[in-house]
């Protein structure tokens, strides 16, 4: 009996993977767009973070989707490991002569951004979601405890203007967020076995873009209160 | 030309194999690289020592059987070329080239330079065939193929099986070769009936044997001497992905 009665396949991890992947990546795009009114890109953006903040926070359909984001993040963590496990077991004895071989560059290094990325989140819900579970206690800053996401924006506010190691670490991880993305995005299609003549130049298109504009997003809020205090 | 080789000598499965220097004096930009080996050989054998056991076969690139990573290289340096078809011309006089047998653990070394690669059998054995019973010889018009699918069918299976992909890939993966068979049969009428059976056996036989797992790094298509393209491995997980679903 083979044992896959037992264990999944190489390509049920991957396609598992995949879809995972995907979804993460939609929600990079969300959670962008509601950091992003952090800066004073609109008079009342500060009321408006807020607001959303709430809405992420209160509604029961986003609540649902936030078990669905946990399991797709340790889902995702957990597979790359496994996989990159068997794939380091797999050579056996190393060759002498690196590979020359032509290769997509930022892919070799999907599982150390991958490590980078999951350490930088366990910071970051430290700072902020544990802290929405209340199992963490907010900071007092400017004598206002933070007990929920309603202080959220003076709470990212602070971190970024006083905690230059954590801004720089976040600057980091999105750095290496996209070069996780950088391969990721084109390999989960692939992966779920959409690649086309006609389609996976664009989608490879799509994934370059992506890779640098949604790390970039991140990255000028910490920036914009280092360098505006 | 002037040469120097390094290559890997062991003398069996079980011994530690080392690195051997050899220098050739008299080699000629004409010489395939195989015969360059040969000569070596011959020269190795009218001095007593043991020849270098290397796998070859058709010479011509239709066997697979060649092996051999060449600097950093499975088939070597020239593009869509097995190693029976890559010529001295490739390299530079005073040139250093270091051969090393095909790494993975399901491809273990039996003896220097060749590796066992039964592992591909075994995977063609769990479901690489039509066992349907096709009948005599069809009207050529009662089966009707598109031309795309058949051309698609037909590079599948110029993949010869030499597991230049395996040895290129940074996981050892499979993928290439097993989504190269699946896809021959896949595209065609007859291999339709059994389709999903056969990429699940085949990929449950691939795991078994301990090769590694695709991602998407596309070593393979790149080192693959006969040009097979990673679209097969798309094809392979959507006939896997559907296998399971349906
Ligand atoms: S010896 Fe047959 S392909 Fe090289």
């Amino acid at each position: 009996m083979s044992n896959q009665e037992f264990t999944f396949t190489s390509l049920t991890k991957k396609i598992t993977m995949a879809i995972a992947g995907l979804f993460l990546i939609m929600f990079l795009l969300v959670h962008l767009g509601i950091n992003l009114l952090i800066l004073p890109i609109t008079e009342n953006h500060k009321e408006m973070f807020t607001a959303a903040a709430h809405f992420m926070g209160t509604n029961w359909i986003v609540k649902a989707f936030e078990v669905v984001l946990m399991a797709a993040i340790l889902i995702h963590a957990l597979l790359g490991v496994i996989l990159q496990i068997q794939n380091w077991t797999a050579r056996g004895q190393a060759y002498k002569v690196k590979s020359k071989s032509t290769t997509s560059f930022m892919s070799k290094y999907i599982i150390y951004t991958g490590v980078m990325i999951f350490l930088f989140l366990g910071l970051h819900f430290y700072h902020f979601y544990f802290i929405k579970l209340g199992l963490v206690q907010a900071p007092v800053v400017a004598n206002i405890a933070f007990p929920q996401e309603e202080h959220f924006y003076e709470l990212a506010v602070y971190i970024f203007t006083n905690q230059l190691l954590y801004s720089v670490l976040y600057i980091v991880a999105f750095i290496s967020l996209g070069i996780h993305l950088n391969h990721a995005f084109q390999s989960a299609f692939q992966t779920l076995g959409l690649n086309h003549k006609k389609y996976t130049p664009t989608i490879k298109f799509i994934g370059k873009l992506y890779s640098i504009i949604i790390p970039l997003g991140y990255i000028i809020i910490p920036l914009y209160f280092m360098v505006m205090g | 030309m002037k040469i120097t080789l390094k290559i890997w000598r062991q003398k069996n499965a079980k011994a530690k194999g080392k690195f051997v220097d050899y220098e050739l004096n008299e080699v000629s930009t004409e010489m395939s690289f195989l015969e360059m080996l040969d000569a070596l050989n011959e020269k190795l054998i009218i001095s007593g020592g043991e020849p270098i056991a290397f796998e070859h076969d058709c010479r011509e690139g239709i066997c697979g059987c060649c092996s051999l990573y060449i600097n950093g290289q499975p088939h070597g340096p020239e593009e869509k070329t097995t190693t029976c078809e890559l010529h001295m011309r490739s390299f530079k006089d005073g040139s250093t080239i270091t051969i090393e047998p095909f790494r993975a653990k399901a491809f273990p070394v039996m003896k220097d330079l060749i590796v066992d690669r039964n592992g591909f059998d075994k995977i063609m054995a769990a479901g690489g065939f039509v066992s349907i019973d096709a009948g005599s010889a069809q009207d050529s018009n009662s089966i009707l193929i598109k031309k795309k699918n058949s051309d698609e069918a037909f590079n599948s299976a110029t993949c010869i099986g030499c597991g230049a992909c395996v040895a290129a890939c940074k996981n050892a993966s499979a993928m290439l070769f097993v989504s190269a068979k699946v896809s021959q049969f896949a595209l065609l009428e007859q291999g339709k009936v059994e389709a999903k059976e056969r990429v699940v056996a085949m990929v449950n036989k691939m795991d078994d044997l301990g090769f590694g797992n695709c991602t998407n790094t596309y070593a393979c298509e790149a080192e693959c001497p006969k040009g097979i393209s990673v679209a097969n491995i798309a094809r392979m997980n959507r006939e896997f992905l559907s296998a399971k679903l349906t």
